[in-house]
Order: structure tokens, then C-alpha cells, then sequence
């Protein structure tokens, strides 16, 4: 294929004057990895349920991949009604053409009216690719959905770095697609009694006809998954230098969390990139964040200010990153976050008399709440 | 020699863009106009092709005719040529029609100046800001698409491979593939540089070369601008600042501190959410 | 670089392909103005800024006056981006909670206008506009670090881009008032304490009615302040003018006297934001910008030589301020203009030494630039002799206790409260002698 350059498909739009009301249900186009299922995938499922439900529709899932047999019947688990799976050697890893054209297959066969993909760099990727084929429209990184009266989906998301929020709506096309990100919407209990309808379906392309491939994937060890985190310890200016994040390093660890940064501490070189929450940098959502050493200014805030709580730690009491806190020490970070990594293993230990000498009736009361 | 196109697009600073608190809308006024800064990657990484093999470097644009400006800083930073697709049946393309445009434009591109090798775009635009564009166009050529890249491994230019590191959540795919094949830079893949004199010389009296709807004699009107656009916004607004009722901890040590802050984040439903229980 | 300058320039190509006529750096009212005349008369000019635009940073109290510019570009201002047309001229003497007004207010200003009030941002780049309209070569977001001379004669510049030299048959000095390059030249030294003050400005935005309402306005009428006293007994000048939608306010004190005082300049302006009466002007309002800038205060005194073999310099770069009238752009203009018209002559004579160039010093010698300023060289001297708290701080709160005094209706005779307003401002001044000594230097320093 790369020596006899095909004649390019520039035109591809639809057949003309298409009728759309065989179009009906929720497809989720799910996302794995070595046979496990990113997390968005099931969250998508969860909201789509829901959606499914207001459309009396089906609710479908689209499990690709080699070994994924299990993820098929986990989707069922997780609310599909319906699960379309095809299992095959070259579809290990993803790769845009295969996984498209089998999604294409999928689609103009069954004929959902919505398909939705986790908003990951894997899931742009496809949805791109397949809403172009297709052709339809397209919304990104939604974090609102919805559908109304008319069987309109509402994807919302946010525009202008982050500062307003807009509903998009595909009126003439179907399916109507969109991407949602991880984190927002919630999955339905695993329940292994429910029971779904499982369609095997026959991969599209033979390996021969397929340019790309995949080397291997390097697993990071030093990078951070920051969006995927459900906590963060974040560490700014304050830190004073690249020591600092050990310290809060020790604290995430004890919570189970990773290590963000504002700007100006990955530009000082104290951290990579990666770890930037912000504007330029990533978007998150965890359970729990924690800002050290860290202003508050809108640029990082706009990154982290949906996570569910936030505890600031700060030494100056004016600092605005406390207008958005559920909880504020002010404090010298060196002082209290040491303070809090010991506190937390202590209690995750099981084991509150063995500091029990140190902070006496706190862990009575800390009890009390645990029960 | 390589042919190289780099897709970019003026954009509004939109990090500049704020909202008018009473109407609820946003001030554009005043905000500068810039080349999308992940354009900017992709265009570095085409500059350094061309300097360690050779090539020719083509910028592709749609937009308003004010974007010629984006058009001569590319050039400025050693761009061969400009191209700047603008008419007023453009305005109001969503990313469907938008790729279609481009990848007419770069179709055009080729036949004017020899077939493409690479397209790059950027990951996503300032206020687009979807990443769909370049996936779009890639479909429309027919180029195998690498997307999310970081790091350019390998080129090698008479077996026209291509060795990439794509940036995923959890980590790096290195992946290999032939020509055409159309690029989506990330921040990570290098700096861009700043122009040399020279160049900014030559950018003063460049004209960018412009093409509209009567240069693509084939075009089909119903796909392009707002009518060849599926989305449409239904409404816009602002979201309501998050209400907190921040609960400052005091005590007067630091261990108690910071056991009456567990003792609060306990009180909560984190440790279910989190498995700390 | 281990090159020599003339290998470069033969060496590559487009260095050797690119010689310009004249440089001019900086995109200043003074460099736009110069590049402005040159490519009229069809020079290759090539007018570098380091701003990402021209106007970007810079900044100044905001009045635009016709004159000058009007020798450069008829009409000027129907197409400039300007504020307002400025009718009324108030000054303000402030004492701690009160103040002693004077203004003039004519509409005479309006039919053409006398002077407009404006904001940088705007008016640098539609000037350099017009410069490169005319032909002149932008090159922006580009640092001259360095003159480039051979056998003493500069030749070009160099500049912070790679392959960043320039080459030309003379060079514009128009860089501003802290002309790096002009100290290069070795033509004048770093700025001493005592030529130079500091500004801080700060522009506010305030509803359009509400502003025309509160200065007394119509339409684009506009109106200026200027204010001296409450600045901590420093030498120093506020200014308040009227924009669209904005007040420019800033206060100007002399270097010195910071450092003396050890005060920094945006705790004067937020002192002078909370006088009584400056504080019912802006209330409301929300500040959309702070900027400081110096201005070069030296005036005749400090003039440098303005030209030599292969360049000249001019503006604020040549400390062409004067500070009694808050008149600068104009100086910039004219100067810019003058130096563009000697370059021409420079260039068809094909002689870019002093010999030529040395005309502009000689124009300008001619002009008001030279005569204003030197009427007022004894300004500078004045402020040098005199305590700054008798000239800033004491005799302005005397001016208004002794005008609080005499409009105080209590029942003492109007003969004693001549005397007592009489006395108040003698023991300001430190006793007759001095009140009288006062008087005479300043009458002098004025009328040169
Ligand atoms: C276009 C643009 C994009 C940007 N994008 C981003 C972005 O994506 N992400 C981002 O983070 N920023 C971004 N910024 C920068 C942003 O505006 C702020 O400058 C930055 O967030 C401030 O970082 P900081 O809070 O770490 O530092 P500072 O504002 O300097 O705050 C440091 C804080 O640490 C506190 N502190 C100091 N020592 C201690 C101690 N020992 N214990 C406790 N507290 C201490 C101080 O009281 C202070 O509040 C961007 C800016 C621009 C212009
Ligand atoms: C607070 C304040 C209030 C004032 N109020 C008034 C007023 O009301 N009316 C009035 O007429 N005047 C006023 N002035 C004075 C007036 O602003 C100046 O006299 C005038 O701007 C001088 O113009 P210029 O072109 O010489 O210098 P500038 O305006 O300073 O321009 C110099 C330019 O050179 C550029 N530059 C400098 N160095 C380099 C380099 N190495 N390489 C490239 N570019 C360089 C700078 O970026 C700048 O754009 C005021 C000044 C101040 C500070
Ligand atoms: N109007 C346009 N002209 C040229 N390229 C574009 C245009 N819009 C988007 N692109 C390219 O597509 C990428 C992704 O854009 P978006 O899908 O809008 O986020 C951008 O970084 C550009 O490289």
C-alpha cells in the first residue's frame, strides 16, 4: 500500500437523503490494555445506561482486542445489553486502521444512534478517524451528556480553556459521536448477574494490509498518570527546590496517590511536565487533591478545581487557593506534610496507639469518625 | 527530496480570553491573535527534517485573510512556502468540514509541488481544541495516522519509514510506519526556534500564496463552512464558580494539625472511594 | 563569534543582499517618525523593536500634541487611534485632605485640537504603521545589543537573532530614555539619580458616562490633571487624564528622592489614590494596567551630542524631554523627523560622516526643541538646590492652609488673616529671605 499510493478519499461523505430512524442505541467503544479495560470505559457505560434508559433503547459495547473475551462479558457486568467482540492476533495493540475499519463494520451494520469513546489520546485517535469515515459530527472531551425529547444527544464540554461550557447537538447526521473524559461520570456496580446478548464479529483487515506497527510499549515509571490519578499531592513555588517533591512524594504514597506541580516548579526544572496541572498543562479531576506550596492562580485552578476535595496548604492565609478549599492549613509545608504522610501510615496500619503517644485524643476522635 | 506540509491555524490566545462577568460573554477584544503553539512543534519538527535530510516545507492554513500573519512567521522560522485557504464559504466549518478543506488543500499541495511525505498537525487547537482535524485529514488522504507523538525516533527517507514515541496516559508506544503519514505533535516533541535574521527578513515581503473555493474546481459546496458542518453549539455558559465552605484547621501542634485533617477527609466518603478503610 | 564583520558580510549571502540605507532602532515616536521620513523619500530603511510590536511596553502619561506631528503627516489624527481631545487643563496643588485648584478650559482647543490624550499601545503601532506603509522594513521582537563599527564609523548593528547582523549606510538611535546604545558611543553616561524620575501609571477603567459626569465632559472632550504635593515631600508630579473608558493615573518622582526616602514609587501612587480628591475621581473604577517607566528629566543640561560618523540620536534617547510641560512625544517627532531629513541629504550626498549628519545637531539647535529646553535649563538646577520637602511638601500644604485660612468665614479680621496667610507660607519656605529667593530662582529657572 505504501508503493502504490491509493487515490486519495478526499470527498467521503454520505449517500444522499439517508434515513435514520433505523438508527437506535448507545454503542461504547471499549478501551484495553493487555485485556484490561480503562476505567472511562465503564464510567461511559454507567452514564450511557441512564441515557439508554430516557431512549428505552439498548445499551451496546464494542470490545476489541486479542484475549478479551472476559472484557466482553465484564461489559455485560457493567450494563450493556449488547456486546458486540472480535478477538484476533492483530488487534493486540491499537492501531487506527484495523480498530476504525472494524468500529465502521460495527456501526453501519448494527446502527447505533449514539457512539461514545473515552476521551483518551487512543479514543480521539478512533473517534476521529471513524466520525470522518462515516461521515457524522463529532464533540470532544465532553463532561456533561444527555439526550432529550427529540433523541438528541447533548455532549457538553468546555471551551476556551476551560472558562465556559457548550452543548453541542448533531442534527442531520448518525450516530451522533462523542469523546468523554475519565473521571466524570461514574460506573454502575459490577453486578455478574446481569445477563447480555454477545455478537461475535470478524476482524476486517488482514495484518498484510496494515502499514503501522507497534513496537512496544514502555510502560512509565517516572511519568505520572495524572489524569487517571484519584489523588494528588501538588507541589509549587513553595517547594523551594527539586527536594521538596520527595516530601510529597511520601505523602502521596502514603495515600495512595501521585506527585502534580504547578508551572513554575516544573519550569524551575524541579519536574517534568508530566506532572503539570493547569492551563498548559493537564486537567484533573481526582478525589482528592492537595496543593502545597501553591498560590492559587487561575491558570493552575482552572486544572484542578472540579477534583472532588481539595485540602491547601499554604503559609500565607491570603492565598486564593483557599477560596477553593474544602480544608486549609496554613502552614509551612515542610512542617505539615511530614507531619500528615506519618499521621496517614500510622492509621493505615491499623495501628493508632503507636502514635497515639504522640497526637493523644485526636485519634480518639479520628475513631469516632472512621465508625 | 521530502515533501512535508504542516497544518496551522490562528488562534485567539484563548488563555488570554476572559469572560465578562454581567453578559456572561467572552472578551475577545484585545486579545492577540498567535499560531497555535502546538502548530508551532509540528512545524519545528518538519524545520529539523529538512535540516538533517532535506526538505520541502509547505504550511497549509485555512482561515481569515488576517492570518497571512501566521502564515510569515512560519515562514520566518524557514517555511519554503505558505498557503492560506480563505474565503468567506469557509467560515463556520466544524472539524468535519475543516478536514475536508485542508485535506483538499494538501491534495493540491501535492500536485503543485510534488506528493506529500508527512503532514504534520498539532495535537489540538487553543480554540478548537479538539484534535480531531488531524485524524480527520488523515482519513480523507488515505495517510496512516500517528497521533499524540513526542519523540521522532527514526526517519529513514528513501525507505520512507518512520519510527515514532505516541504519548498515551500510561506510557509510550514506539510505533513504525510507512509514508504518508500525517503527524500530531505534542509540546514534548522539541522547542520551537526562534527566527534567525534572515528569515525574518525574507517573512517581511513574503505574500503567502492564497487560494479559495475557485481554486478547487471539484469542491462540493455542501461540505464546506457552516452548512457542511454537523455540530452545531447549542448553548454556551458559564460555569458556576465551585462553592466551598473552606474550613480552615488550626491546633497548636502540627501532628494534631494534621490528624484533624484526616480526621476530617475520614469524616468523608474518600476512604470508601479510595479503599483507605 | 570568532568571524570578522566584512568576512560576514561577504561570506552569506543574504547578509551581503540585505544593506540597508539607514537602521533605526527602536519604534518609538522617535524611530517611527525618522523611518517614516527616510522610506518616504525612498530609502531601504529597516526600523527593528524589540517589543513584540511597536507600543507593546511602552508607556507615557497620554497626551498627544497636533503640532508636530501635523509637520510630519497632515491631518494626522483623523486617522489616529487617540482618546480624547483634550479642553481643559487643571492643575492641582494638594495639601493632606485638601487641594488649590487652577485650570483653563477654552473651546477654542476643539477647532482642530491643540493636543489629544492617548495610550501607547495604540498610537506606537499606528505610526510604525505608517512607517512601513511607507516602505520602511519591520523587523520586530528583536534586541540590538550591540553598534557595529569600523575604523570608529558605525557601520550596523548587531542583533539577538542568529545570523543577526545589519548592515547599513547609518544608523538612528531613537531607543529611548535609557539608550544603552547611545551610552555605547560612549556619547553620554549612565543617567545620573538627579536626571531622571520615575513613573508608575496605572490605567483604570470607569463607565464612559460616569467618567464624562465626574470631569465634567461631552462627547471626546477631554480633560488633564496634573497634580503636585502629597508625594511624601518628594519632587515629583501626579497626572490624571481623562481616556474613552479610562483614567491614566500615574505619579513621576525623581530618582534621588526614592532612593533617599527609600520609598518605592507605587507606594506614592497609592497614597496619592486615596487623596480626598483624586479618590472621588477613580472610585469604582477597576485598574487594568501598571506600568513604570523613567523619564529623563535633565533636559538642556544633559542634551548629549546628537550625531557622529554614521549615526544620530534623538528623543527621549537624547533626554529631549521637557518636564515643565509634559512635552516629549512631540520632542520625539520632531527630532525623528529632522534626523530622517539629514539622512536623506546623507544619503544623496553618498557622505554619512559628521560633516553631513552634524546638520541635524545643527536643526535642532534651530528648533523649539533646543530653545524650550534651554529656557528651562535652570529647572533642573533649582530642584538640585532646593530641599524637595520645602518645594513638595511644605509650601504646597502651606498654599493650602494659608487658602483654608482666608476662606475660613469665623470672624477675624480679613487684615489678620492676610497676615497669617502671609506667615504660613514664609515659615513654609524656611523665612522671608528664602520665600524671596525662591521666588527669583524660580522666575528665573522659567524664564531662562
Ligand atoms: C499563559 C499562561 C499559562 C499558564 N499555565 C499554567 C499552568 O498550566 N499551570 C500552573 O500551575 N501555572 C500556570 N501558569 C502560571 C500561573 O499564572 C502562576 O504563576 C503559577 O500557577 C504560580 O505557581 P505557584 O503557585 O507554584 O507559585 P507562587 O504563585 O509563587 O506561589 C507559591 C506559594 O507558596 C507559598 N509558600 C512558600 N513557601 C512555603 C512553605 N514553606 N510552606 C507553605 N507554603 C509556602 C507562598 O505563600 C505562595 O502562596 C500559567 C501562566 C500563563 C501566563
Ligand atoms: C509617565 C510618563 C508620562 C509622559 N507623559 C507625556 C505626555 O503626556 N506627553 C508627551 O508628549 N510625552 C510624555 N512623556 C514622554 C514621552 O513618552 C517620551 O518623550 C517619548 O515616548 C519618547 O519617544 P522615543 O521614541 O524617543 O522613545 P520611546 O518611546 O521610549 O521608544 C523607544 C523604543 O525603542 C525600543 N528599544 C529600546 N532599546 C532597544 C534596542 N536595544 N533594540 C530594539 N529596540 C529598542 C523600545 O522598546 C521603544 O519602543 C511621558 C513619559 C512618561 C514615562
Ligand atoms: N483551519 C485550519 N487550518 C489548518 N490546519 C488546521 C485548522 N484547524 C485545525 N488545524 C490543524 O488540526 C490540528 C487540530 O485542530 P483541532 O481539531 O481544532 O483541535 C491543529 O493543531 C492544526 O494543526
Amino acid at each position: 500500500m505504501a508503493e502504490e499510493r491509493k487515490k486519495p478519499a478526499v470527498g467521503l461523505q454520505p449517500e444522499n437523503e439517508v434515513d435514520w430512524s433505523d438508527y437506535r442505541g448507545i454503542l461504547v467503544v471499549v478501551e484495553q490494555r493487555d485485556s484490561v479495560a480503562k476505567k472511562v470505559s465503564w464510567q461511559l457505560l454507567g452514564e450511557s445506561k441512564r441515557m439508554a434508559d430516557k431512549l428505552q433503547a439498548p445499551l451496546m459495547a464494542l470490545v476489541i482486542g486479542h484475549h478479551v473475551e472476559q472484557l466482553a462479558h465484564e461489559a455485560v457486568y457493567y450494563g450493556a445489553d449488547k456486546v458486540f467482540y472480535c478477538d484476533s492476533e492483530e488487534l493486540k495493540d491499537y492501531r487506527t486502521r484495523p480498530y476504525s475499519k472494524l468500529c465502521l463494520h460495527v456501526i453501519r451494520q448494527y446502527k447505533p444512534e449514539i457512539v461514545l469513546f473515552g476521551a483518551t489520546y487512543t479514543g480521539r485517535d478512533l473517534a476521529g478517524a471513524i466520525a470522518t469515515h462515516l461521515p457524522t459530527g463529532l464533540t470532544a472531551d465532553c463532561t456533561q451528556l444527555d439526550v432529550n425529547e427529540e433523541r438528541l444527544l447533548m455532549a457538553s464540554r468546555p471551551a476556551f480553556s476551560e472558562k465556559m461550557l457548550a452543548t453541542i447537538l448533531c442534527k442531520q447526521f448518525k450516530p451522533q459521536m462523542a469523546t468523554a473524559r475519565s473521571g466524570v461520570f461514574q460506573a454502575l456496580q459490577r453486578d455478574e448477574t446481569r445477563t447480555g446478548e454477545i455478537i461475535t464479529v470478524d476482524p476486517q483487515m488482514p495484518e498484510n494490509e496494515i502499514a503501522t506497527q507497534v513496537l512496544e510499549f514502555i510502560e512509565s515509571t517516572q511519568g505520572v498518570n495524572l489524569e487517571d490519578a484519584e489523588v494528588i499531592v501538588s507541589g509549587g513555588r513553595g517547594l523551594g527546590g527539586p527536594a521538596g517533591f520527595k516530601v510529597l512524594q511520601e505523602l502521596a504514597d502514603a495515600l495512595g496517590g501521585v506527585v502534580g506541580a504547578s508551572r513554575p516548579a516544573f519550569e524551575a526544572g524541579w519536574i517534568s511536565h508530566d506532572h503539570q496541572v493547569g492551563q498548559t498543562g493537564s486537567t484533573v479531576r481526582p478525589k482528592l487533591y492537595i496543593a502545597c506550596g501553591i498560590s492559587g492562580a487561575v491558570q493552575h485552578t482552572v486544572g484542578m478545581q472540579h477534583s472532588d476535595y481539595i485540602v491547601a496548604i499554604n503559609k500565607d492565609p491570603e492565598a486564593p487557593i483557599f477560596k477553593i478549599a474544602n480544608y486549609g492549613i496554613v502552614g509551612d509545608l515542610f512542617e505539615v506534610v511530614p507531619a500528615l504522610a506519618k499521621a496517614m501510615k500510622s492509621r493505615k496500619k491499623g495501628n493508632p496507639q503507636g502514635v497515639g503517644a504522640v497526637i493523644g485524643d485526636a485519634v480518639a476522635a479520628a475513631q469516632s469518625v472512621h465508625n | 527530496m521530502l515533501h512535508i506540509v504542516v497544518c496551522i491555524k490562528q488562534v485567539p490566545d484563548s488563555r488570554e480570553i476572559r469572560i465578562d462577568p454581567k453578559t456572561n460573554t467572552l472578551i475577545r477584544q484585545g486579545v492577540p491573535a498567535i499560531v497555535n503553539f502546538y502548530d508551532l512543534h509540528g512545524l519545528e519538527e518538519a524545520l529539523r527534517i529538512k535540516d538533517e535530510f532535506g526538505a520541502r516545507v509547505t504550511v497549509v492554513s485555512m482561515g481569515p485573510p488576517s492570518a497571512d500573519k501566521a502564515l510569515k512567521q512560519c515562514v520566518a522560522m524557514g517555511a519554503d512556502e505558505g498557503v492560506l485557504i480563505s474565503d468567506r464559504a469557509f467560515a463556520g466549518a466544524d472539524t468535519l468540514a475543516t478536514s475536508y478543506v485542508v485535506a483538499l488543500a494538501i491534495d493540491k499541495v501535492g500536485k503543485e509541488w510534488g506528493p506529500v511525505d508527512i503532514v504534520f498537525c498539532g495535537k489540538q487547537t487553543l480554540d478548537g481544541d479538539t484534535g480531531q482535524v488531524g485524524p480527520g485529514v488523515a482519513c480523507r488522504l488515505d495517510f496512516d495516522q500517528l497521533t499524540y507523538v513526542e519523540k521522532v525516533e527514526h526517519l529513514d527517507d528513501s525507505k520512507k519509514e518512520i519510527i515514532v514515541h505516541r504519548h498515551l496516559e500510561d506510557g509510550v508506544e514506539r510505533v513504525k510506519t510507512k509514508m504518508p503519514v500525517l503527524i500530531t505533535a505534542l509540546a514534548e516533541l522539541n522547542k520551537p526556534r526562534r527566527a534567525a535574521l534572515p528569515g525574518v527578513l525574507k517573512s517581511v515581503r513574503y505574500q503567502p500564496v492564497v487560494w479559495t473555493t475557485n481554486d478547487f474546481p471539484d469542491i462540493d459546496r455542501a461540505k464546506i463552512g457552516l452548512k457542511g458542518s454537523p455540530t452545531i453549539v447549542g448553548k454556551t455558559w458559564v460555569p458556576e464558580p465551585k462553592k466551598v465552605d473552606t474550613q480552615m484547621l488550626t491546633a497548636d501542634s502540627t501532628d494534631k494539625l494534621a490528624n484533624e485533617l484526616l480526621d476530617s477527609l475520614f469524616g468523608t466518603e474518600l476512604p470508601a472511594k479510595l479503599g483507605w478503610a | 563569534m570568532t568571524v570578522s564583520h566584512t568576512s560576514l558580510r561577504s561570506g552569506m549571502g543574504i547578509l551581503a543582499e540585505e544593506r540597508f540605507d539607514a537602521i533605526v532602532v527602536g519604534a518609538g515616536p522617535a524611530g517611527s517618525a525618522a523611518a517614516y521620513t527616510m522610506a518616504t523619500a525612498g530609502l531601504k530603511v529597516a526600523l527593528i523593536e524589540r517589543g513584540e510590536f511597536p507600543g507593546a511596553k511602552n508607556i507615557f502619561g497620554g497626551v498627544l500634541y497636533r503640532k508636530q506631528l501635523e509637520d510630519l503627516i497632515p491631518e494626522w489624527w483623523k486617522e489616529a487611534p487617540l482618546e480624547r481631545a483634550v479642553i481643559e487643563q487643571r492643575m492641582w496643588i494638594l495639601g493632606k485632605e485638601s487641594a488649590v485648584t487652577f485650570s483653563h478650559r477654552n473651546e477654542r482647543y476643539k477647532e482642530p485640537p491643540n493636543a489629544w490624550t492617548g495610550l501607547r499601545v495604540k498610537f506606537d503601532q499606528w505610526l510604525a504603521s505608517k512607517a512601513e506603509k511607507a516602505g520602511a522594513v519591520p523587523i520586530y521582537e528583536t534586541v540590538v545589543t550591540e553598534l557595529i563599527r569600523e575604523n570608529g564609523r558605525v557601520v550596523g548593528v548587531r542583533t539577538d537573532r542568529d545570523q543577526g547582523d545589519l548592515y547599513g549606510d547609518l544608523v538612528v538611535l531613537a531607543d529611548g530614555v535609557n539608550s544603552l546604545l547611545g551610552k555605547s558611543l560612549g556619547v553620554h553616561k549612565e543617567w545620573a539619580p538627579d536626571e531622571v524620575s520615575l513613573a508608575v501609571k496605572e490605567v483604570i477603567a470607569l463607565p464612559k458616562e460616569k467618567l464624562q459626569d465626574r470631569f465634567n465632559l461631552e462627547d471626546n472632550e477631554g480633560c488633564t490633571i496634573e497634580f503636585i504635593g502629597d508625594t511624601f515631600g518628594m519632587a515629583g508630579l501626579g497626572f490624571m487624564y481623562t481616556n474613552q473608558d479610562t483614567i491614566s493615573l500615574g505619579v513621576g518622582v525623581m530618582v534621588n528622592d526614592l532612593k533617599k526616602k527609600r520609598i518605592k514609587p507605587y507606594e506614592v501612587l497609592d497614597a496619592v489614590k486615596q487623596h480626598p480628591s483624586i479618590r472621588r475621581m477613580i472610585q469604582g473604577g477597576e485598574v487594568k494596567e501598571y506600568s513604570g517607566h523613567l523619564i529623563p528629566e535633565g533636559g538642556f543640561t544633559s542634551m548629549p551630542p546628537l550625531s557622529g560618523d554614521g549615526w544620530m540620536i534623538c528623543g527621549d534617547a537624547a533626554q529631549m524631554v521637557n518636564a515643565v510641560h509634559r512635552e516629549g512625544t512631540n520632542l520625539a517627532v520632531a527630532s525623528g523627523k529632522m534626523a530622517g531629513e539629514t539622512a536623506v541629504l546623507a544619503h544623496q550626498r553618498g557622505d554619512y560622516s559628521i560633516k553631513t549628519l552634524g546638520e541635524y545637531d545643527r536643526n535642532v539647535k534651530e528648533s523649539f526643541i533646543h530653545n524650550d529646553l534651554k529656557k528651562y535649563r535652570g529647572i533642573h538646577g533649582l530642584f538640585k538646590e532646593m530641599n524637595s520637602d520645602t518645594l513638595f511638601g511644605n509650601l504646597p500644604q502651606a498654599l493650602n492652609d494659608a487658602a483654608y485660612e482666608w476662606l475660613l468665614v469665623d470672624g477675624v479680621f480679613k487684615k489678620e488673616k492676610q497676615k497669617k496667610a502671609i506667615r504660613t507660607l514664609r515659615n513654609a519656605a524656611g523665612g522671608n529671605i528664602d520665600l524671596l529667593r525662591l521666588g527669583i530662582k524660580g522666575w528665573r529657572a522659567i524664564n531662562g
